[in-house]
């Protein structure tokens, strides 16, 4: 389709209708969102409800490995699996700026689709609203989800002890280094790619076959690694000490990142979790890891103790160590 | 990944470090004067590798932070003209100028309307000057002998290609008026210097003699890397422990004595000495670079002319004595309370390289100990 979005397109009359039509329905098709309803009603199944909700206003909205579309999906899933839910049903909702064009906005909703494909799980209901030319940026989207947790999972903070092992789904910073890349117009060789994926194979995979083991599990999106360590450190009052060495980081993230003197453990992932699992069990959740397409590059990245409550430290590649913060403001590249 | 895997192996790094602490005897303090040797040193834990008779001291070398409230201030005035972008490195955006209130930065006075963009390289504030002839595109240079080079080939490129609306704010800086400034300061006490890698990539080794010759201070060039930072400390132990201070290069795959001639005499060609503020030091002489007549043209502060208000610093800050290593971080009254990353109060706490964002961010000591 070509063309632009107008005023109309969001007014709620024929316009809207036509691209309801024309784009979501074709694309997200579903017999719930087909009914055309006020709202989604549906059984979501056993078990206790998760709820979540994110909004995603991504710039650049498309970028090497995907666009905000995969993220809107991808991410609202991920915050699912990482409450140790089985992900039912997702909301949509659009803000888009006058003007943006029709071309652009059905890939956005293609990239919205497939991945909830992928993901199994559908977009039962939605919302489009168009805002005039500079009020907003291009296009912003919220998404909520709803899943159900199994009966026999307990994951949170509290159950994190010292001895604890922490694993890392696969490699570092590939999403947050591919943004401030593209922002910067810079190339890189090799291949810097964002890491949006759903969590929820991996999540799955692991809540069921060690399901008393897996005491915690987060995704460093926003803030990265770091500050996610850093949360857990401060919750719980125990030490997270990490060793560099042992987290799993592509050659190019590496180099992308030492060229513009960012530090990885602060850059956002959008398809990596961090787990934290009982020691006794750490080499057959590891195993169950790996054996998703999520968890290939997963990694014991370093346990938990008691050693300095509330810190988390990092031992350097080179043998030094040194303490984590959480991050403050949005990372900056440096003068020089 | 190479020149850099090897160059933070851990067995090296181990023996290197074995090494220091069998040559260590008395004390030695040693100053690093590069923010990206500040960040590097935390970053890799190396202080935790050291013997206790080995102190790290940082100097002036965060462009960021020896850059004077005054002229933050001047900044800010100009971001707040409507005519005006503002195009800057990214980690001058935090920093705070003398006033108070949510605008006192550039990135407050961006919240507040202001149009502020982040470049990365001037060049791309002179594309943007292009594609925006309508508007006055002002590029805030800051930095050492680094980046001088290449805001000196962007004026030289505005200046063939007739670029009326783009200029800059002028605020770079040289090193060796400072480090000579401070061996003359009778407060400050440093046996060894670890040269900033960057800036010898340019300036040469040979540039930091005199300090040898005239001050008696072992100087060592090092490059970034654990085991580069490391190997210079040896050097500096040696020299200092021999009694025969010189210039040692341990930054051989990047640096030479005799630096880049080449990107000098751009810097030349365009920039002229001057006498600088520094925010912690004072007025030092011919510290600082202006643009020489024949380009005044593109110097915003002369093309409007303005006026850089007096700075002032925060009350019960002590960035300037930390610049001047007489004094680490947590001796200042406010670090870790009133002042830190989430609100700094000075500038050594804006920027990523400050001394005190360091420290605060990967060495609390007491954490550590």
């Amino acid at each position: 389709m070509t063309g632009y979005i107008t005023l109309d397109h969001g007014a709620g009359g024929l316009a809207s209708q036509k691209l309801i039509g024309s784009l979501f329905l074709k694309h997200l098709k579903n017999p719930i969102l087909g009914r055309m309803e006020d709202g989604a009603v549906f059984d979501p199944g056993e078990g206790r409800t998760a709820f979540t909700t994110d909004s995603y206003v991504v710039d650049p909205i498309f970028f090497p490995g995907g666009t905000i579309g995969e993220l809107a999906v991808n991410g609202t899933i991920n915050d699912l699996a990482m409450c140790g839910a089985e992900p039912r049903a997702l909301s949509l909702a659009l803000i888009i700026e006058e003007g943006f064009g029709i071309a652009e906005l059905e890939r956005i909703i293609k990239a919205i689709a497939d991945s909830a494909d992928h993901a199994g799980v559908p977009v039962l209901t939605g919302d489009t609203k168009v805002v005039p030319r500079g009020k907003a940026d291009k296009i912003f989207i919220n998404t909520s989800g709803i899943g159900m947790v199994g009966d026999g999972i307990r994951m949170g903070a509290d159950r994190i002890r010292a001895g604890d092992v922490l694993l890392l789904s696969g490699t570092l910073a590939d999403h947050g280094i591919t943004i401030m890349t593209s922002r910067a117009g810079l190339t890189v060789d090799g291949n810097l790619q964002s890491d949006t994926r759903p969590l929820h194979f991996l999540s799955r995979k692991i809540l069921t076959e060690a399901p008393e083991s897996i005491h915690a599990m987060r995704d460093p999106t926003r803030g990265g690694l770091g500050t996610v360590l850093a949360e857990l450190a401060t919750t719980t009052n125990l030490c997270m000490e990490v060793e560099e060495e042992n987290i799993p980081m592509r050659g190019e993230v590496r180099a992308a990142c030492e060229l513009m003197g960012l530090d990885p453990l602060y850059l956002a992932n959008e398809g990596k979790c961090v787990v934290i699992a009982a020691p006794e069990q750490a080499a057959s959740v590891l195993g169950a890891m790996q054996a998703t397409e999520a968890g290939r590059q997963a990694a014991i990245i370093g346990k938990v103790t008691e050693k300095y409550p509330g810190r988390v430290i990092l031992h350097t590649v080179s043998g030094g160590k040194r303490l984590v913060e959480p991050l403050s403001g949005e990372p900056l590249p440096r003068i020089c | 990944m190479k020149y850099m895997d090897e160059f933070r192996d851990r067995r090296l790094v181990t023996t290197l470090a074995r090494q220091i602490h069998g040559e260590a005897g008395r004390p030695v303090r040693i100053m690093e004067v590069c923010g990206t040797h500040t960040m590097a040193i935390f970053r890799h834990g190396i202080r935790a590798m050291l013997p206790e008779e080995i102190e790290l001291v940082s100097g002036p070398g965060c462009p960021v932070c020896v850059t004077p409230s005054g002229v933050i201030d001047g900044f800010l005035d100009l971001a707040r003209r409507p005519e005006i972008i503002i195009t800057t490195f990214g980690d001058m955006l935090r920093v705070p100028g003398s006033g108070t209130g949510p605008g006192n930065s550039l990135a407050g006075a961006r919240s507040e309307g202001a149009d502020v963009r982040i470049v990365y390289s001037p060049m791309d504030a002179l594309t943007l000057a292009r594609q925006e002839p309508d508007r006055e595109v002002v590029f805030i240079a800051v930095g050492f002998e680094t980046t001088t080079p290449t805001i000196a080939a962007t004026i030289l490129a505005a200046d063939e290609l007739q670029v009326e609306n783009f200029s800059v704010f002028p605020a770079v800086k040289t090193m060796g008026p400072p480090l000579k400034a401070l061996m003359r300061d009778p407060e400050v006490r440093v046996d060894g210097l670890l040269c900033p890698g960057h800036v010898s990539i340019i300036a040469g080794a040979d540039s930091f003699r005199f300090l040898a010759r005239e001050y008696g201070l072992a100087c060592a060039v090092a490059g970034f890397e654990p085991t580069d930072i490391l190997l210079a400390i040896t050097v500096l132990l040696r020299q200092i422990d021999s009694g025969t201070p010189t210039v040692d290069n341990c930054y051989g795959r990047a640096v030479t004595m005799e630096g880049n001639r080449k990107a000098r005499q751009i810097t030349e060609k365009v920039f002229t000495p001057v006498d600088s503020e520094w925010r912690g030091m004072g007025l030092i002489p011919k510290s600082g670079l202006g643009l020489r007549d024949q380009y005044k043209q593109f110097d915003i502060t002369s093309r409007l002319n303005l006026t850089i208000p007096p700075s002032r610093e925060p009350g019960g800050c002590r960035c300037g004595d930390i610049l001047r290593s007489i004094c680490s971080p947590p001796d200042c009254p406010l670090f870790g309370r009133a002042c830190t990353p989430a609100s700094p109060i000075g500038p050594c706490m804006v920027s990523s390289e400050g001394t005190c964002a360091a420290w605060h961010k990967y060495n609390n000591p007491e954490a550590l100990t």
